[in-house]
């Protein structure tokens, strides 16, 4: 079971990972991103490209679904504004085994991470934005998987 | 007969052209999506700054993720934008 949903409003983190869990298998694993608090940060705007978005997270779901064990994946990645400390993205993974749950879970959020079209805006205290500029460790992470 | 394509902008990109999406023509002599990008450089003024470096540009054709020598064939939607940072 693959759940994806790209949404404005919040999310209910143990909601989804108890409905993920409910098929049964051994272990869930999952990563919850927040928007992290900087300075004088005070929101993230969240900009996506929403002809694609949902069809490259499902490429990214079904690749780790293709190479691992899995019960049930779900992504969940919202877009807006978003203020310090709220919720951005949950991904979830469900298996028989730890392992499988783990790894498969870090794959989805180093994908994510450089090959769903999202970006994030910085806005500040002062009223100044600025977009925030892809990392190098970042793609880094997603090349050292094999799939 | 010259060839048309939708193009759509995201995040500074669009924030930079002033514009989200336009449909633009182009004579069927340009195969490729950096052949595309360099003829709107040298037709409108507007495009010559933001595209000057293609390493600081990514590009989706029909919504899949392709490099700047890929054809653009028959497909009806370009999307240009910076490398994403989601997650």
């Amino acid at each position: 079971m693959i759940k994806i949903a790209v949404i404005t409003g919040d999310f209910d983190a143990g909601a989804e990972i108890k409905y993920l869990s409910a098929d049964g298998g051994g272990a869930v694993n999952s990563f919850l991103g927040q928007v992290r608090g900087e300075g004088d940060l005070e929101a993230l705007e969240l900009e996506h490209y929403p002809a694609m978005t949902e069809g490259a997270l499902r490429k990214i779901a079904d690749k780790a679904a293709a190479k691992w064990d899995l019960r049930g994946i779900t992504i969940i990645h919202r877009v807006g504004r978003l203020k310090v400390g709220e919720q951005i993205v949950l991904a979830a993974t469900c298996s028989d085994h730890r392992q499988a749950a783990i790894e498969s879970c870090a794959y989805i959020m180093d994908q994510l991470k450089t090959v769903a079209p999202f970006w994030k805006k910085e806005i500040w205290r002062d009223g100044s934005e600025s977009w925030i500029e892809a990392r190098q460790s970042d793609r880094d992470a997603a090349e050292r998987w094999d799939c | 007969m010259p060839h048309q394509i939708n193009i759509v902008y995201f995040a500074w990109v669009k924030e930079r052209l002033g514009r989200d999406q336009e449909t633009v023509a182009f004579p069927e002599t340009i195969k490729t999506v950096e052949e595309l990008v360099e003829h709107l450089r040298n037709i409108d003024v507007s495009y010559f700054d933001v595209f000057s470096d293609l390493k600081k540009l990514r590009f989706a054709l029909d919504h899949d993720f392709v490099g700047t020598d890929h054809l653009l064939a028959s497909a009806k939607e370009l999307a240009i934008f910076p490398p994403v940072t989601g997650g």
